[in-house]
């Protein structure tokens, strides 16, 4: 009967190696887990904060020859509080790696970008495309303010050795450019040809990437977001369409995100499974 | 070429044995007509009741040694949000039953949603006398001839589609239900719900699970469940549906011959995925051929030839 068990999906604890802040309201929390360490770029863990609840989180640093993986969370509500209180040596419970994370493509001139906290699943994938030989990267990189900009330097350092550019938005103009991220990205993509658009962030963010891909006809993945709960494929919580998020995603590719266009930038689910609007 | 998998139950025909089992996706038109086209031959939505319901925070499915642990706590958007996909879901013209699990806290509810989902066009109703992890509902219900008895003859005098109880081995004397559901008007029995179980993590010392006490299934409750079935074919005389811990044909077998007439498939498709029920069914068919039985209903209580 031990031939049932999923590996992956064993709860285990694990104790924070390392707490890093990373904007006022964005820290990183870092675990030593073989498992985990064994991940894509893309996939995702589920972290349980005991007594409180457990969520799903994007792995943002993945090192498999450490065994060592880290993730990036923002203050938002009872479990995230709780975890942002903890300290150095307390203990959390981990499921995972879960999904499909990023499929790496042999693309010369790749495209990347990240909103808010989505920068935290395109760090590592940045990384691994990094260590490749003959690839572009060109990074954009949005927040709504310079205060709340996530993995900037890191970037940097991990682009530094390479062709490469990287351009900032906010939406108040308190670094880079003003605006949206998606804007500049539209104009790069009037005058230049792209291999592939690796995307995260905001889901309407996401979903104009989309339609830019599907527009100067660019191959195209986005890491999703939904509410979720046994993150092994049977509960149904996190569904979109035909896929489920915690097992056929979290990354879709522009063809999947194509057949659930009535969904994706529209409407998500809640935990009753009623719809709720983007 | 004849379909040795065709198989009929309470007048539902179903294209072979395997169906989705209820609280498995279920909740939207589109993991519904998934299943069905991975091959089920039946699908069971997750149970509706009469209100929109969050279910339980998590963790709410935990792994344990030989299965799954889970109190979601009957998370649904309630039946008359739910019409919307039962309706899409008949209109794009499906070829297998549509069955939808009801719940409610009393008989009166189980009747009202009954009723909606017949409407709708649900091909039958499972009643949810089952579910371990919600008070005044489920096994609570179930658990209780009584008032089993109650439930079903309300929801008989409201609908005309086949009833199914789902019932829970968490009694002392499952044919003992069955046969009061079947005298209150029955058409089919589903055995067995999940098993009430807990973990604690020792680090922590806490209860995983956020309900702390769930329900277990997968692997480890099968012998329990091929025991129920085998039990209540003895018991009743209508058709029962087996459901447990079924991974592979053999354990889908297994079931028949213990005096099932097809089996619900759930928690499986977290190893398996989808692909479980083509698996399932084309291994029965093979060991159909094998043993040379024309038919599936062959071998249903097979084992009772003693």
């Amino acid at each position: 009967m031990s031939a049932y068990l999923t590996t992956a999906n064993q709860l285990r604890t694990v104790r924070i190696v390392s707490i890093r802040d990373e904007t006022s309201t964005i820290k990183s929390f870092t675990f030593r887990d073989r498992l985990a360490a064994k991940a894509m770029p893309g996939q995702f863990v589920m972290i349980w904060i005991p007594g409180i609840d457990e969520v799903p989180m994007s792995l943002s640093t993945i090192d498999s020859k450490e065994g060592i993986v880290a993730i990036t969370v923002e203050e938002v509500g009872e479990a995230t509080s709780k975890l942002h209180r903890m300290k150095v040596g307390d203990v959390v419970g981990m499921r995972g790696p879960f999904g499909r994370g990023y499929t790496m493509m042999k693309a010369r001139n790749v495209m990347i970008v990240g909103g808010g906290t989505g920068l935290a699943s395109l760090a590592p994938l940045t990384e691994k495309i990094a260590q490749q030989k003959g690839r572009r990267i060109t990074f954009f990189l949005g927040a709504k303010t310079c205060a709340e900009l996530l993995f900037l330097e890191r970037t940097k350092n991990v682009l530094a050795t390479m062709k490469q550019r990287i351009v900032v938005t906010t939406e108040d103009g308190s670094y880079g450019t003003k605006g949206l991220v998606t804007e500049p990205v539209e104009l790069l993509l009037a005058e230049e040809k792209f291999d592939m658009i690796y995307a995260c962030g905001p889901e309407l963010m996401m979903y104009k990437m989309f339609l830019l891909a599907e527009r100067f006809k660019v191959r195209f993945q986005a890491s999703l977001e939904r509410l979720m709960r046994c993150a092994i494929g049977l509960c149904g919580t996190c569904v979109i369409g035909r896929y489920r998020v915690c097992r056929d995603g979290p990354v879709f590719s522009g063809e999947q995100l194509r057949e659930v266009r009535d969904e994706f930038g529209h409407f998500k689910r809640g935990f009753n499974s009623k719809k709720i609007a983007i | 070429m004849v379909n040795r998998l065709a198989i009929e139950i309470a007048g539902l025909k179903l294209r072979n044995p395997t169906m989705l089992a209820a609280g498995i996706l279920g909740l939207s038109r589109a993991t519904l007509c998934e299943a069905i086209e991975k091959g089920a031959g039946g699908v069971v939505t997750k149970s509706i009741g009469l209100k929109p319901r969050e279910g339980y925070p998590n963790p709410s499915v935990v792994q344990v040694s030989c299965g799954l642990l889970n109190a979601m706590g009957l998370p649904n958007p309630g039946i008359h949000d739910f019409v919307e996909e039962i309706r899409e879901l008949k209109r794009g013209g499906v070829n297998v039953p549509i069955i939808v699990s009801v719940y409610g806290f009393s008989a009166e509810e189980f009747s009202k949603v009954a009723r909606v989902a017949e409407k709708t066009g649900a091909d039958a109703l499972e009643l949810n006398l089952s579910c371990p992890h919600v008070e005044k509902t489920g096994s609570e219900i179930g658990q209780s001839p009584s008032l089993v008895a109650e439930v079903v003859e309300k929801v008989k005098a409201a609908v005309k589609k086949p009833i199914i109880l789902k019932l829970t081995p968490n009694v002392a004397d499952i044919s003992q239900v069955a046969k009061v559901g079947v005298e209150a008007g029955a058409d089919a029995i589903t055995a067995v719900n999940t098993l009430r179980a807990m973990r604690i993590d020792v680090e922590t010392a806490k209860p995983v699970l956020a309900k702390t006490i769930g329900g277990l299934s997968g692997p480890a409750i099968k012998p329990i469940a091929v025991r129920c079935v085998y039990e209540i074919y003895e018991a009743v005389d209508v058709p029962v549906i087996g459901c447990g811990g079924i991974n592979t044909w053999r354990d889908a077998v297994e079931f028949m011959l213990a005096g099932a007439s097809a089996v619900q498939i759930g928690t499986s498709i977290a190893l398996k995925g989808l692909g479980v029920f083509k698996s399932v069914a084309k291994g029965m068919d093979t060991y159909l051929r094998r043993k040379g039985f024309g038919s599936v209903k062959d071998i249903v209580g097979l084992s009772h030839n003693r």
